[in-house]
């Protein structure tokens, strides 16, 4: 238990000893992308009746900021440790598979719930953001956040290069976050690609968040934390099977 | 009594090279022990398997009778390595790095026993520095620290040595030889044999894979049969009779390789007869760096020898 509760405490550390970079920085980027869409889009656009652009838009961008940093939490680490070379300490102590990746995760987990928090908190100072049930907003917040960190565990052990790894985040990551419907509701895409929205997984992610702000959402929650979950349990097999065989990490 | 490191037929590939072809080695509690060998022989493959940083291709290793793959929490717990690359966490200092360490192994209240590794490898006045800003030699110092936080009565070092100036050789030296007398059974890797002849009690010799030579290094050196004998002469030739016991010159001195003793009395008798004065002579020990070239060269030899037959043969 030490040994678990140890890497993870070392995990947390290592991001928060350079907090402006991970928990700052993003919080700052997040806002900005709130100020200038809700400048440009307020007038024109209505997501749900009777909400505001901005305010339709902020648990949109809150989560996409949430997934990001999850997943650049754990992808970065492993690499650093892996191609700096000091993951042999890990790989050196009595710590089992399982707790590697319990320890990668929730670190990343308290990351991403640290950026989505601390965003929320800002944009309460401006904006009247309502929250009609807490539950959902962490279920999913959570469940969104341990997922991205897992995949991200699963591209900083692939990558054995810094672009290998970007090209991971730029190639999949980030186009399934844009488009996942942070800045829209897919009701108003064309049928097409409504369809190809609900193959995404992140965008159940963020519908069922949103739906803990405005108890209206695309799909029911109960449906999207169902894939979400699934989802979750599907990367975290993976995960677990490649740090099982030392996949790229015990030669 | 189970052995600190029982290693059995151990292969390991990577791809088509064959890093290692069935080792078999037993390293017994208490021992001081060194794994030698040139450039890319398999040591720190070989080290790698036993700390499970690495999977052998075949075969099974035991660390204190715990198998390093079925059992690997208490194999872990009970062995301590120093990598050969120089490794860090740039993103700690030198105690948080010794504490996290300690932690892994589910220590929490190590305090007193990392001072007393910080005092012996003296690094007191860098507890508080971060890694980053260390010197190569302190950082491998760290290392030295991190491999002994949780006190494992197995150590193996992998060239703990290199880039490390005389002093610290000296200091670790002695901290690992009172470690040793203490019952922690050592392993140690290095490119200079004059260290393992000092230190340790037994080695084994790897080449390409395979164990060479296995033995207490009194018993490998007394293997070596004849002497050597440093002749300086005036005038500042060696007469022609004794060319072909000549192993090496230099800057005046010629080194004889002699079967036996008693091949020094025909020495003698050819310098008379060659009118040579003698200006200095020594009878050279043999040592382990002897024997070390000895056996490196003659298994080269016995394998060339068999590629030339196996080339003879289409004609
Ligand atoms: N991860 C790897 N992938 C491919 N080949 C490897 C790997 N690790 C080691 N090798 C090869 O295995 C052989 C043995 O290497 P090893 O590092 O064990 O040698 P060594 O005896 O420790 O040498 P040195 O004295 O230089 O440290 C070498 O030919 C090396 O190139
Ligand atoms: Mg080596």
């Amino acid at each position: 238990m030490t040994g678990f509760l140890t890497l993870l405490y070392k995990e947390l550390l290592r991001f928060w000893k350079v907090g402006f970079q991970t928990v700052f920085a993003p919080m700052v980027s997040t806002l900005l992308y709130l100020m200038i869409f809700s400048h440009v889009l307020e007038d024109h656009v209505e997501a749900y009746p009777g909400v505001a652009y901005t305010v339709f838009l902020i648990p949109g961008l809150i989560m996409m900021a949430m997934l990001q940093n999850a997943f650049a939490n754990s992808s970065s680490s492993l690499i650093q440790s892996k191609i700096t070379g000091n993951l042999v300490f890990v790989l050196l102590a009595p710590l089992s598979y399982q707790e590697i990746f319990l320890a990668y995760v929730l670190a990343s987990v308290v990351r991403g719930l640290a950026v989505g928090l601390g965003v929320y908190l800002v944009t309460l100072w401006f904006f009247d953001v309502p929250v009609t049930s807490f539950l959902w907003v962490f279920m999913f917040a959570l469940m969104g956040s341990a997922l991205l960190a897992a995949l991200g565990i699963i591209a900083g052990i692939w990558a054995e290069k810094f672009d290998q790894l970007a090209a991971f985040q730029n190639f999949i990551i980030l186009p399934l976050t844009f488009l996942s419907g942070v800045f829209y509701s897919i009701h108003s895409l064309p049928p097409f690609w409504q369809g190809l929205s609900h193959l995404n997984p992140f965008f159940y992610v963020i519908d069922g968040f949103r739906y803990g702000f405005f108890s209206a959402s695309d799909i029911s929650p109960y449906l999207s934390l169902g894939i979400v979950a699934s989802c979750f349990l599907a990367v975290s097999w993976l995960t677990l099977q490649m740090l099982k065989m030392g996949y790229k990490i015990r030669h | 009594m189970t052995p600190a490191i029982e290693v059995k037929q151990v292969y390991k590939c990577f791809g088509r090279l064959q890093a290692l072809g069935g080792v078999d080695l037993e390293i017994r509690v208490g021992e001081f022990f060194a794994l030698l060998g040139p450039n890319g022989a398999g040591k720190t493959t070989l080290i790698n398997i036993i700390a499970g940083l690495t999977r052998a291709s075949r075969g099974s290793v035991r660390v204190m009778g715990h198998d390093v793959v079925m059992d690997y929490r208490d194999a872990r717990r009970v062995l301590g390595v120093v990598p050969q690359e120089l490794v860090y966490d740039p993103f700690f200092t030198v105690r948080e790095t010794l504490e996290i360490q300690s932690g892994y192994y589910g220590l929490k209240n190590n305090g007193a026993w990392i001072d007393e590794i910080i005092h012996h490898l003296d690094l007191a006045d860098k507890a508080h520095v971060n890694m980053r800003a260390l010197s190569g030699g302190m950082k491998r110092r760290v290392l030295v620290a991190q491999a002994l936080v949780h006190k494992p009565p197995v150590i193996v070092l992998d060239e703990p040595t290199a880039g490390v100036d005389v002093e610290l050789r000296q200091g670790l030296w002695r901290f690992v030889k009172q470690l040793n007398r203490e019952g922690h059974t050592i392993v140690l890797t290095t490119h200079y044999l004059e260290e393992a002849e000092a230190l340790c009690s037994r080695v084994a010799m790897l080449k390409k894979g395979n164990i060479v030579a296995l033995d207490s290094i009194r018993n490998l050196v007394n293997s070596v049969t004849g002497c050597r004998v440093r002749l300086r002469l005036s005038p500042d030739v060696l007469p022609s009779t004794l060319q072909p016991l000549l192993s090496s010159a230099e800057e005046g001195y010629y080194i004889l390789a002699l079967e036996g003793y008693f091949l020094l009395e025909h020495v003698m008798e050819a310098l008379r007869a060659a009118g040579s004065q003698v200006l200095e002579m020594q009878i050279l020990q043999p040592d382990l760096e002897e024997v070390f070239i000895k056996t490196m060269a003659g298994t080269e030899i016995a394998k060339s020898a068999r590629i030339a037959e196996t080339t003879a043969l289409p004609t």
